[in-house]
């Protein structure tokens, strides 16, 4: 993307007057998406984002400048901002000498979404509307999206460090609207993988489609959902957002050293229930958090957070990293060149349990069953946290039994941690997720068996 | 530095025969402080620039846009546009917008100070923010965040429609959240935000103040029994809420049958003294604009009328798909398609502040944080269920602090189980400008049944 004198000659621009730490990142993203809606194919957007961010720290402080000009001025403009940003005073130049490192780049994409024809993506939106109504009458509308988007990334710093990497993700998502006495329902239902146009190798959109109608047609029927503490289980796949809102963010090494964390100073406690093995895998080829190096030129690693119970670790950036004298964990993402990295998870899941999920249901007398989990958000600080239920059942007597309509449940981190008695044995990933940190959205993926959790409270309207 | 009408122009002017273009440029500088412990911890100093493309032919609609304005890219964008557009599916209601004649409200809000102000003085307000933060109180054990932002941005609307319309904005917020210590090692948090035109505008003082006050207020704070209390919402959770209500009153929504409001015009949806407009022309709005995401003239939309629903919002395709033309409501960002949305909501005011209605109840909650609004709201079915922080209203009186709470309910039911509204209208960051909220209907959930 750019080339190696013209990334040693910005970085030496951006040390000019002082600094400890400089880095050049770039970016080269296009993006394509088919919408389907309303009956129709309504429309196909194109998109190109391409510029670079500049960042120089001082001491305590990063100043960060970006720009979309590449050009050897663009980037000198953006390097003497950043620098200044930073205050940067004193200090003679330094002159910088960037070396590629090998990074393992995995099988990448098999098909790139780039070479597709257009009409092919275009089928599968309708494809998936007709199945979506075939479904019933009372689906009374379909939206169906596709999305790809092939992002190239370099990263050199003045450590020497220079990588690069080229990301394509693929997405598909129907949602359903089904019409019925009781008002509106909706279903939805989506896969992304860190793949190319080979995703519909693996998935069938027909499928989707009738999943997504099934959901909202099933929740024609809903009662509503309790109100109060009990019993959840959540199943395969779903308990990932569960673990990456009770206790991810709260591993996040940026809010520890904030003492924004109720986990911050109890690496080596026991801070959950035995079972429970938390690992965040940036690896994971194909996952919808994969990446082969992070936006700080870190290659993806696995990290053991929390084994058996016990806390083992944070996750890491290279500015929070370097403080601590140790390597960064390959956690340190940003959404975009105008952004600052930050600590960020990747795919973040409970390893298999030994329990038979048929039997956790089973020793459940009462509860909530969620087979679908929405989205959630945590207060770090205080530990609480919140995720939606998007398809969900009532327990009674170890049965599931009828649909209840959707609602929030609220937990507190290190309490819900300890209350996990089952695991399952049958992990699997689950949906694709935009994680929101400050602002700043990039994809995670999480999966886990079968769980339960002995209470969690429930924002039902039924007293 | 390129002049983004002209940049748009140009695009336009490419067009041929048989096709409708729209170009929407849009260009912002923003800088951004964070401060901790005293020192500043990142310093952004940014420009941005994005060009989108919207090309109708055949009824069929395609995009491209570019975050750039470099012309190798810029100059592929109507090639692309048109080819995207020939694999989208024909319908009557696509179209660009057609000037309506609306005169255009003479608003501007910008001010050059935002540009003006030095550096060094917008780091300062974070700091002081910081530093106010911890002199305030000594439970306060520490600031998570003080942020001061500020942006000025220019977006520029041209199609081969004769639409041309460029408006620009300053804005600039400060925020924080703080950590209280509480019992047993346990930390509350209180947050605050502020927003004005200008940096001068701002009172680091007030939002200290604030978040500070609602972070002590629910120290000890315990579960709440489950029960339907009745609920009080201060002017930024009644925005909240009645945001939510504005979404569900898109044109768009009921045009595709996802608002449970369609068909629903004139009829009551709401408590009587509920009146409802938006209102994006007041200049003293954070939300004010002079013209819409497609170029036509802001103007007030009525929305609901002493609790009857008026109509909807619109933009071009979706009041051509009612039959009643937009309502020059049309949101857009650069990168994307224009769908219609408030941007000033307004609420008629009621009787008394926050305290007199507070007084008047026996049983309520006083809402302190609302978690997890992306989650818990379906906009389609209505279903509303998020996590609570709050404070126990007893014989008129605040008594105990609440946290881990749910509150759950329905919003088109929502909006009759209004009991109160207040006098107290006060402007949101967000644009909005309403009261405080009294209302019904609402379940809480908790540990305690």
């Amino acid at each position: 993307m750019l080339d190696h004198e013209l990334i040693n000659r910005t970085l030496s621009t951006a040390l000019d007057t002082g600094g400890d730490f400089a880095e050049v990142f770039a970016e080269d993203k296009r993006s394509s998406s088919a919408v389907f809606d309303d009956g129709r194919v309504e429309e196909l957007t194109s998109g190109r984002d391409r510029g670079a961010g500049i960042r120089v720290v001082v001491g305590e402080t990063t100043g960060f400048a970006h720009t979309a000009d590449l050009s050897e001025t663009g980037l000198a403009n953006a390097a003497r901002a950043a620098a200044a940003a930073a205050r940067g005073g004193g200090g003679g130049t330094r002159s910088v000498n960037v070396s590629a490192i090998d990074v393992d780049r995995g099988p990448g994409a098999r098909i790139p979404p780039e070479e597709v024809a257009k009409a092919t993506k275009v089928g599968l939106l309708t494809l998936a509307n007709e199945a979506a109504r075939g479904e019933g009458a009372a689906i009374s509308q379909v939206s169906a999206r596709y999305g790809d988007s092939r992002r190239q990334i370099l990263v050199a710093n003045s450590d020497g460090l220079l990588a690069e990497d080229d990301q394509i993700r693929t997405l598909f998502s129907v949602s359903c609207v089904a019409t019925g006495d009781t008002g509106l329902q909706t279903g939805r239902e989506s896969t992304g993988r860190t793949v190319g146009f080979e995703l519909f190798d693996e998935t069938d959109v027909e499928e989707m489609g009738r999943r997504a109608a099934n959901r909202a047609l099933t929740k024609l029927g809903a009662r509503p959902a309790p109100s109060g503490a009990m019993p959840v289980v959540v199943g395969p796949g779903g308990g990932g957002v569960l673990f990456h809102e009770a206790c991810g963010h709260g591993l996040e090494a940026d809010l520890v050293a904030k003492s924004a964390s109720v986990f911050a100073g109890r690496v080596g406690e026991t801070v959950a229930s035995p079972m429970v093995t938390l690992i965040d895998d940036g690896t994971m080829a194909g996952e919808w958090g994969h990446f082969a190096i992070d936006d700080e030129g870190r290659p993806a690693a696995h990290n053991v957070l929390i084994q058996d119970g016990v806390l083992t670790d944070y996750m890491w950036d290279h500015l929070r990293a370097r403080k601590e004298g140790r390597p960064s964990s390959g956690n340190g993402r940003r959404q975009s060149y105008q952004h600052l990295p930050m600590v960020r998870m990747t795919n973040t899941y409970i390893s298999n349990g030994s329990d038979e999920p048929a039997d956790i249901i089973a020793s459940t007398e009462s509860g909530v069953y969620v087979a679908q989990l929405g989205g959630g958000q945590v207060n770090t600080a205080t530990g609480d946290f919140v995720f939606g239920m998007t398809e969900a059942y009532l327990i009674e007597d170890g049965e599931i039994t009828e649909p209840i309509r959707e609602g929030n449940l609220i937990g507190n981190g290190p309490e819900v941690l300890t209350r996990i008695d089952a695991l399952g044995n049958d992990f699997a990933m689950g949906s694709p997720g935009m994680c929101g940190k400050d602002g700043q959205g990039v994809p995670v993926g999480d999966g886990t068996p079968t769980l339960r959790v002995t209470s969690l409270t429930v924002g039902g309207t039924a007293a | 530095m390129t002049n983004a009408a002209e940049l748009a122009r140009r695009i336009v002017g490419s067009a041929v025969e048989g096709e409708q273009v729209e170009v929407c440029v849009g260009r912002s500088v923003r800088t951004e402080v964070r401060v901790h412990g005293g020192e500043v911890e990142s310093l952004t100093l940014a420009e941005t620039a994005g060009v989108g493309v919207r090309l109708i032919r055949d009824a069929r609609e395609g995009v491209a846009h570019a975050g750039t304005f470099d012309l190798d890219v810029v100059d592929t964008l109507l090639a692309e546009a048109r080819d995207n557009a020939t694999f989208a599916q024909p319908d009557d209601r696509v179209g660009l917008a057609v000037d309506d004649r609306v005169d255009r409200v003479a608003i501007d809000p910008w001010s050059a100070e935002v540009e003006a102000t030095p550096v060094e003085a917008k780091i300062g307000l974070a700091l002081q923010l910081e530093a106010r933060c911890r002199a305030l109180d000594r439970r306060v054990r520490g600031v998570r965040t003080s942020i001061y932002g500020d942006s000025r941005t220019e977006t520029a609307v041209v199609s081969s429609l004769g639409i041309d319309a460029s408006r620009r904005a300053t804005s600039a917020s400060l925020s924080t959240s703080v950590l209280i210590d509480d019992v047993e090692g346990s930390t509350r948090t209180g947050a605050a935000v502020e927003a004005a035109r200008t940096p001068g505008a701002l009172d680091p003082d007030s939002v200290a103040a604030k978040a500070v006050a609602r972070g002590i207020a629910l120290v000890g704070a315990g579960r709440p029994r489950t029960g339907r209390p009745l609920i009080v919402l201060e002017p930024r959770f009644a925005a909240t809420i009645l945001g939510i209500v504005a979404g569900m009153l898109s044109g768009e929504r009921v045009v595709k049958g996802r608002s449970p409001f369609s068909e629903r015009v004139g009829e009551a949806i709401a408590a009587t003294d509920l009146t409802m407009f938006d209102n994006p022309t007041d200049p003293d709005s954070l939300g004010a604009a002079a013209s819409d995401g497609e170029g036509l003239a802001c103007r007030t939309v009525p929305l609901i009328s002493a609790g009857r629903l008026d109509g909807f919002l619109h933009d071009s395709r979706s009041g051509r798909g009612l039959g009643v033309g937009s309502t020059g409501s049309a949101m857009r960002a650069v990168r994307g398609t224009p769908s219609p949305g408030h941007r000033s909501l307004r609420v008629a005011p009621g009787r008394g502040d926050l305290e007199c209605l507070v007084a008047g109840i026996d049983d309520g909650l006083l809402i302190a944080s609302l978690q997890g609004l992306h989650s818990g709201v379906n906009a389609v079915s209505g279903d509303l269920s998020v996590g609570v922080e709050g404070v126990v209203i007893r014989n008129g009186e605040l008594a105990e602090p609440i946290r881990e709470g749910t509150l759950a309910g329905a919003i088109p039911r929502l909006l009759q189980d209004i009991v109160a509204i207040g006098a107290d209208l006060q402007r949101q960051p967000g644009g909005a400008f309403v009261p405080s909220l009294v209302m019904t209907g609402l379940t809480v959930g908790g540990a305690g049944g």
